[in-house]
């Protein structure tokens, strides 16, 4: 299983013009259990999967929301010439493959 | 109009424009009602709108909602706060709302006692600021200098609770505001009544965004009470339910950190908050806590000029192109680079232009983080971005960037080939000026009042004042 067949919601967004955010939600508490358990998402992992370095990524387990966040600088500010991606919510389609054990 | 400890305010719409239902705002305002509160505004939608000085939503839509809460408040005899005016709140903004706020007072006949809060910057005042390091840099930190001050086209300061509290405090019933942190319209009253400030900032952080807080987004308002220790949240509009998930997710919304968020005058913390179900629809937050910070911040947004920007469309097909695709555009590059040499010489040095290719299918959305570059698409889509100091400059580098683009050969083919089919005719398209923003940064105002300019004007039916 990957994690997009076990969340409900996976999205990006700008958190402000120089941080990308990543929100990882889902339907019911054993489903965010699982992927808490599986020990599949983590600074670690996601720095692996997005190449920038371990120490610029946070991440938070959000038990109430049933949600897990991770949030990077931007590789480019908002706006930049380059920047493809004006509010940042095409980001996050490679963590829809992770695989969760 | 405080009734037995609580205090109830209403977020008609995420932003004013954005549509307010107006039957769902009638059916809030059944039940005693405060105050109303919606923001204007948004980083999100790019850098442009500060710098440039324009709104990102039509003026028929922000005059639209605009005239739906101002009437509705009107009759129920409570204030509305609007912050974030014209999207980057600033003068310039500010002034294009206040000129929609005088046509409806004057087509609905309104009397409106209103304080308009200016938060544009004087470029004096931030350097004299940034000489006695009362400016600091936020993570990432980007370079500050008089000269980034004084290149800015406009820099706004976000204010807190404080210049809100104290135009309500001299009798607004309307307060139009620049820049201002969007959980800070909320809080701003049930703050100076005595609520508790977690609670209170909490409430606002859960209702600036409408009916975004909901399962599931839709046509209708949000109705949210707070007392001495809770916060009860509601939506009015059909099929909408507030649920302990869909409230607590979103704190995630656009933060960076979900349990953390710094305003001005402290930082609001939900670590210990609780949601529970009152009913289908009804949710109920307690336990956020709020604390001071030692020094009063407020964040500094600032947009400066890139230049101009025209634009090429296209896109290819042909495999053997597409498969070398980065060597190939970066000798289309070089190409251009020395026909600019050649034609534009004493206008353009390399170093005042910029060329951007976006190759769609490749890397185009995700950029640097794109992880499958390896797997080729049949077909490319392409859009060179030209960046100059003149509109006549940029279009003109787009104009040579088009033959090297149709023309610049590969080993694969023998003779003139034609590798890129242009999507116009005219192929460039002329964008206009291009800005960026260009301040990660927080001030350190001597007071929370003295960054900010609060002129109240009488608005009344015949366009002028009536004291």
């Amino acid at each position: 299983m990957v994690l997009a067949d076990i969340a409900n919601l996976i999205r990006s967004k700008n958190a402000g013009p120089f941080t990308l955010t990543f929100d990882i939600m889902f339907a019911d508490f054993a489903s965010y259990r699982r992927v808490k358990d599986s020990g599949a998402l983590n600074p670690a992992a996601f720095a692996k999967l997005y190449r920038c370095p371990v120490e610029k990524v946070r991440f938070f387990e959000c038990e109430n929301a049933l949600a897990f966040k991770f949030s990077i600088p931007r590789p480019l500010t908002q706006g930049e010439l380059g920047d493809g991606d004006t509010h940042g919510g095409q980001q996050f389609i490679p963590l829809m493959n992770v695989e969760i054990p | 109009m405080p009734h037995n400890g609580l205090i109830r305010f209403i977020a008609p719409v995420g932003s004013v424009g954005g549509g307010i239902s107006a039957d769902a705002l009638a059916e809030a305002l059944v039940q005693p009602t405060d105050f109303i509160a919606c923001d204007a505004g948004t980083t999100d939608a790019g850098p442009f709108s500060l710098g440039m000085g324009v709104p990102a939503f039509p003026r028929e839509a922000v005059k639209r909602d605009l005239s739906l809460m101002l009437r509705a408040a009107r009759k129920a005899n409570i204030p509305v706060i609007v912050g974030s005016a014209g999207t980057a709140g600033g003068d310039v903004h500010v002034d294009g709302v206040l000129e929609i706020v005088r046509e409806i007072v004057a087509e609905h006949k309104l009397k409106l006692r209103t304080a308009v809060i200016y938060s544009e910057q004087d470029k004096t005042y931030l350097k004299n600021l940034l000489k006695q390091s009362r400016i600091v840099p936020l993570s990432p930190a980007l370079p500050i200098s008089d000269n980034v001050i004084d290149r800015s086209s406009r820099i706004v300061g976000m204010m807190g609770v404080e210049p809100l509290q104290q135009a309500i405090a001299d009798g607004a019933d309307f307060i139009l505001a620049g820049r201002c942190s969007d959980s800070a319209l909320f809080a701003a009253i049930p703050v100076m009544r005595g609520f508790p400030p977690g609670l209170a900032w909490h409430a606002g952080k859960v209702s600036e965004c409408g009916t975004l807080v909901c399962e599931t987004l839709g046509k209708g308002v949000i109705s949210t009470t707070v007392s001495h220790d809770q916060i009860t949240i509601r939506p009015y509009g059909d099929g909408l339910r507030c649920t302990p998930q869909s409230v607590a997710a979103h704190g995630l919304y656009e933060n960076a950190d979900p349990f953390q968020h710094r305003e001005c005058s402290g930082t609001l913390d939900l670590t210990n908050a609780t949601f529970e179900a009152i009913d289908d629809v009804t949710v109920r937050i307690r336990g956020t806590e709020f604390f001071a910070e030692p020094v009063y911040t407020v964040k500094l947004e600032g947009a400066e000029s890139v230049g101009y920007q025209s634009i090429i469309i296209g896109g290819i097909r042909d495999p053997y192109v597409i498969r070398q695709l980065d060597s190939w555009l970066g000798s289309v590059r070089n190409y251009i680079d020395d026909m600019v040499a050649r034609v534009l010489a004493d206008k353009a040095d390399k170093s005042s232009y910029s060329l951007v290719f976006h190759t769609y299918g490749i890397n185009g959305v995700m950029g640097k983080l794109e992880p499958e570059v390896k797997n080729l698409p049949h077909e490319v889509g392409i859009v060179l971005e030209a960046t100059a100091p003149t509109q006549d400059m940029a279009h003109k580098l787009a104009e040579l960037s088009r033959q090297p683009l149709l023309h610049y050969p590969i080993k694969e083919w023998s003779g003139s080939i034609t590798a890129f089919a242009c999507l116009h005719n005219p192929a460039v398209i002329d964008r206009g000026p291009v800005y960026r923003f260009n301040l990660n940064h927080v001030a350190v105002p001597s007071t929370p009042l003295e960054m900010f300019r609060t002129h109240f004007i009488d608005l009344c039916a015949s366009g002028k004042s009536w004291s």
